[in-house]
């Protein structure tokens, strides 16, 4: 398994590192509704098919990415920067390989 | 009589190059070339092995990796390798091999009374006998079946090769240098690919050595060489001996290059194996097809083989598989092997078919050479235990399936059968393809690619030899558009081809033939799987191939079902009145042959299975008699063992030193991490359940860090260096998971923070000064600055110079005593610390390990990973008041869950031990006398400040035990020891020794 980091190009899975799903939002700090907080925590969809992921480039650049992968067949459409970045994977190094 | 070698012919042969091995202890001797079957064949062996369950008599069945019997421990000491095949072993001078699973002697095994037995070894056995017996007889029975199920042993002897790793990149993997893999690489590196040809066997050519044809007017051998040398001049790379055994996600495969296995022991330096990782752009699978067993009565014989084994073995090896030979095929393949094979000087008695009539050409080749021809029949039984003697013709009706009478019983010591060809789908299967139905096959091919590849020749259903050879070509060039290239630019014609049989390559649909005179009928070999299995799986309702599979055994383990895998979805669709496509197939699962653990670690093993973190104090420890321990991947000192001490008399001499005079310990291992930026406070203050945002500029603060479930997940310090800059401390072995976290935190969930962190750990290297002449020591070694009450009050910072390198020292202590951390630049560590030493020997300052710093926390009763266990919340370790109410921080909310308010739930206490004797790590504790857990211990040591043994553990209702004796148990070793319960903080519990 590769993934293509915008920051770095195509690197070996063994770089990077499972961040969780990349689809769950944490509540604001001001939210003190415990249950907010555990769906946060616990509640996961388990999607067969596409899905959003978290996954640290560890070994690489150290950023965060949103990897779009399906579960059922492994193949990953799509790979963006998450959060503070996201958006800019076209200005990144990596973008054109 | 049985098999010998044949006065002349062997492709692979070389009969000026005699090798002698041994097999069973007993010498033989073979020929450069063969393999270790082909050598046993030669020398007239039969018996080989002995089955997995029944421990029946068996031979070899095959000539490649589909052999399922001849499985053998091959060398001996510590290269002893069990369950080898002896297809795939390349004969080399001294090679010693034994048989399996046999006591005493293959000849006559005791255990062979399993098959008489054998009504209790059938589908589900374990299930039925041991499911609701209890552990007890599972436990008693265990060791018996254990001995007597199961095949080769594995020594326990360390491994004295090397292996090695290596990752390759390629525009084409080709996998199978058969005709239609040779054409393919051919295509695609004429086109100026970067190619890679993999093969598992020594030899290119797959299946064209048995083809009995000419190529461009060439024998096999000759046209094989020119391909080859044709590719690796166009920049191909050829790795033979290289089994691709795996494909993963993104094309990328995995294969183990046997680089010295075919000689005694490898050259100094040489690797035994080689694992390679391959990235391909494109890969044309072009494995091949392996032919099919039929499924009758006593079909494990020894002496009964597939007839393309039979084939190979005369045409590569110059071998005779008996003297006397019967084929029992249900297609052409049949009669052209016994043409072929009687051809080349082996005696052939018959062939029985069940079809009616088979193609005229071969029927008169047939009549033209003396060999009986019996259509309409087909093998019903075999007699004879050790070894074939003969066997049972019956008549067969195609429509009905029944068994007509008898035609003749006549004697023979080899029974070559085929059932067509089943194409080796398993790496398609791997990459995600579901393998569909081929009727005309009556097997299955690849499905759908959803991985870039494309199956050529055998492995896509292609029989034919000139069919192969043109699919492997426009494979070829298939993978060559893939890549962006056209492969017309230097074409690649196909060969012409001359001496070829004719005859049909599709099968009758026959399986199986009925059973009769009660003899088992097998399917899967190595695993003694029987056709009865199959309907007992159905009967009691397995039906599913997956719960087929898992309930007999069935294609499991190493062999991953080559030879069984479509005759038992046959068997299993008639059984249940279905289709073969609609009962479907298993995914296959990597490996397809099996991979040595030693070729997957390759070099990373011994010292070099993990990097080792040394601190630039490393060898000062060392010459100073530090007995070193690993922490992580770092190397830090346990204790200074001096002459004549124990363990345990210099951690005791060294926390005492701590607690009288002054003690130095190495802390260059924790984990450090600069924080900076305008938000810096801000971010602290959200991660710290603690405040920071106002810490003040030169100060440091102890923080507990906790997991969004409010789990405790690190703890240490944050010293604010500047108003936008801190330099944050960890625990030794949570360094990477805290600067992940922050990461996290920073890039997805509050991007609007203005803060950078980056890990320093290397950066600064750190001692820590502790004891009541601390102050002394460190005063005395300053060059440059003030560590007085004044300038450096408690948790305060000062910055100045130790032997001419600045420092930055703060005053925090983890023994309860006054004590100051130095941190100063790596390099400068051993300068540093040296003059500490220097400035402290009038005060008779003592370096420390972690022996004497585990004493001194566990006295103080601070936690460390011990305690913050993944399980514990600041509560119940007793830090709750440092749980911040003015703001929210991760894990906040959460801790306020039922469970982590529970009054029952287990909290930090301290235990004396009442009569002196040590407590146990892992002790759980219950009521004088026995009965349930109350909780259990995490640490322990001897106090010489209390002069007493100790211990910290998680009680329930800790806190309103303390003074209540309780039983520290430790059933694995039958101990019990009788403790007080005391508060967590043994030592000093109002810390005045720290503040002075
Ligand atoms: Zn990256």
């Amino acid at each position: 398994m590769r993934i293509h980091c915008p920051c770095c190009g195509p690197r070996g899975v063994a770089e990077f590192s499972y961040g969780g799903d990349g689809t769950v939002r944490r509540p604001d700090l001001s939210v003190t509704d415990t249950d907010a907080h555990v769906a946060y925590v616990f509640e996961r969809e388990n999607p067969r098919g596409r899905h959003v992921e978290l996954w640290h480039h560890i070994g690489g650049c150290r950023h965060w990415l949103l990897v779009t992968r399906d579960t059922l067949t492994h193949e990953i459409t799509r790979v963006e920067m998450a959060g503070r970045f996201a958006g800019e994977a076209a200005r990144m190094p990596g973008a054109g390989a | 009589m049985s098999g010998y070698r044949l006065p002349q012919g062997g492709s692979h042969l070389d009969r000026s190059r005699p090798l002698a091995f041994r097999f069973d202890g007993e010498p033989m001797q073979g020929f450069a070339g063969d393999t270790l079957a082909s050598a046993l064949l030669a020398s007239g062996r039969v018996l080989v092995g002995r089955s997995f369950k029944y421990h029946r008599p068996r031979g070899v069945m095959g000539a490649g990796p589909e052999e399922a019997n001849a499985l053998v421990e091959l060398r001996d000491g510590a290269r002893q390798e069990p369950n080898t095949r002896a297809t795939m072993t390349e004969l080399y001078g001294g090679l010693e091999a034994a048989s399996q699973n046999r006591w005493p002697s293959l000849s006559f095994d005791m255990m062979a009374v399993n098959d008489l037995l054998s009504p209790l070894f059938s589908a589900g056995f374990y299930y039925k006998t041991f499911m609701g017996t209890g552990q007890a007889t599972w436990h008693f029975c265990e060791r018996f079946i254990r001995k007597a199920a199961g095949l080769g042993r594995a020594t326990h002897l360390a491994d004295p090769d090397r292996y090695e790793k290596t990752n390759a990149f390629c525009d084409v993997l080709v996998v199978g240098a058969g005709p239609a893999g040779l054409m393919a690489a051919r295509a695609a590196t004429a086109a100026g690919l970067r190619v890679i040809l993999a093969d598992e066997n020594a030899r290119a050519g797959g299946r064209l050595f048995e083809d009995g044809v000419h190529l461009d007017g060439l024998a096999p051998a000759e046209w094989i060489d020119g391909a080859l040398r044709e590719i690796e001049a166009g920049g191909g790379r050829i790795l033979p001996r290289t089994s691709v055994y795996g494909y993963f996600d993104g094309n990328v495969l995995g294969a183990v290059e046997r680089v010295a296995d075919h000689k005694r022991k490898p050259a100094p330096f040489e690797p035994r194996q080689r694992h390679w990782t391959i990235h391909a752009r494109h890969v044309v699978l072009a494995t091949g097809a392996i032919e099919r067993p039929l499924v009758f009565s006593g079909n494990d014989a020894p002496g009964v083989m597939l007839a393309s084994a039979g084939l190979a073995h005369a045409t590569r090896y110059g071998v005779a598989v008996g003297a006397s030979v019967v084929v029992f095929a249900n297609n052409d393949g049949g009669a052209r092997t016994a043409i072929q094979l009687a051809d080349l000087g082996v005696s052939i008695k018959a062939v029985v078919d069940p079809r009616r009539e088979i193609d005229p050409a071969l029927a008169a080749a047939l009549g033209a050479r003396g060999i009986r021809l019996e259509t309409g029949a087909v093998v019903a039984a075999t007699r004879g235990r050790k070894a074939l003697a003969g066997i049972d013709i019956r008549g067969f009706d195609p429509i009905s399936g029944a068994l007509g009478a008898n035609v003749m019983q006549p004697g023979c010591d080899a029974l070559l059968v085929s059932g067509g060809w089943t194409p080796s789908v398993h790496l398609a299967s791997q990459a995600g393809s579901a393998p569909v139905f081929d009727a005309a096959l009556q097997s299955f091919v690849p499905g759908a690619a959803r991985e870039a590849w494309t199956a050529a020749g055998a492995c896509a259903g292609t029989l034919d030899l000139a069919g192969c050879l043109a699919a492997g070509l426009e494979a070829g060039r298939t993978a060559a558009n893939a890549c962006g290239k056209t492969a017309e630019n230097r074409d690649i014609s196909l060969p012409a081809l001359s001496g070829q049989l004719a005859g049909a390559e599709l099968p009758f649909p026959l399986f199986d033939v009925p059973a009769t005179g009660g003899a088992k009928r097998f399917v899967d070999f190595q695993h003694d799987v029987t056709a009865d299995d199959v309907d007992l799986a159905n009967r009691e309702g397995f039906r599913s191939v997956e719960h087929l599979k898992r309930y007999t055994t069935l294609g499991m383990a190493a062999d991953q079902g080559k030879t069984s895998n479509v005759n038992a979805i046959a068997l299993m669709a008639r059984a249940r009145g279905l289709t073969a496509p609609q009962v479907g197939t298993t995914r296959f699962r990597m490996p397809w042959t099996a991979v040595t653990i030693g070729a997957l670690a390759g070099r990373e093993t011994g010292h070099h299975f993990a990097p080792v973190r040394r601190t630039p104090l490393h060898d000062w420890h060392v010459a100073k008699g530090a007995e070193m321990m690993t922490a992580g991947l770092w190397m830090r000192p346990r204790a200074y063992i001096g002459p004549g001490e124990t363990l345990r008399d210099a951690y005791i001499r060294e926390a005492t030193a701590v607690r009288q005079r002054v003690g130095i310990v190495d802390v260059s291992t924790l984990g450090k991490i600069d924080v900076q930026g305008p938000d810096a406070g801000e971010f602290l203050n959200r991660l710290y359940t603690g405040g920071f945002a106002k810490l003040p500029v030169g100060k440091a603060r102890y923080g507990v860090m906790l997991r969004e479930d409010g789990i405790m997940f690190d703890d240490g310090t944050a010293w604010r260096l500047a108003p936008n800059r801190f330099l944050v401390t960890t625990t030794t072995a949570n360094a990477g998971a805290v600067l992940a976290h922050m990461e996290h935190y920073l890039e997805v969930v509050w991007p609007e923070l203005r803060v950078h962190v980056t890990s320093v750990t290397d950066r600064f290297a750190g001692m820590a000064v502790a004891g009541p002449q601390a102050r002394k020591v460190l005063q005395a070694a300053l060059g440059e600055g003030d560590v007085s009450t004044e300038a450096c009050p408690h948790m305060g910072i000062v910055r100045g110079r130790i032997a001419g390198a600045p420092v930055m020292i703060a005053r925090l202590s983890f023994s309860g005593e006054l004590a100051y951390e130095v941190y100063c630049d790596w390099p400068a560590g051993l300068a540093v610390w040296e003059t500490l030493i220097e400035a402290g020997k009038p005060n008779g300052i003592m370096p420390y390990g972690m022996e004497a710093l585990g004493t001194l926390r566990i006295e103080k009763g601070h936690i460390t990973g011990a305690e913050m266990d993944g399980r514990t919340t600041l509560a119940d370790v007793g830090l709750g008041g440092m749980a911040s109410r003015k703001k929210p921080y991760v894990g906040s909310t959460m801790t306020q869950r039922p469970a982590f308010v529970d009054p029952e739930r287990p909290v930090l206490v301290g235990l004396v031990s009442r009569d002196g004797q040590a407590i146990r790590a892992g002790s759980h504790l219950t009521l004088p006398g026995g009965g349930a857990s109350l909780g259990h211990v995490t640490a322990v040591t001897w106090s010489p400040a209390l002069g007493a043994n100790i211990a910290l553990a998680f009680l329930s209702r800790g806190r309103d035990r303390h003074g209540e004796v309780l039983e520290a148990a430790f059933p694995l070793k039958d101990e019990r020891v009788a403790v007080t319960v005391a508060d967590p903080c043994f030592y000093d519990p109002d810390g005045s020794r720290m503040h002075v």
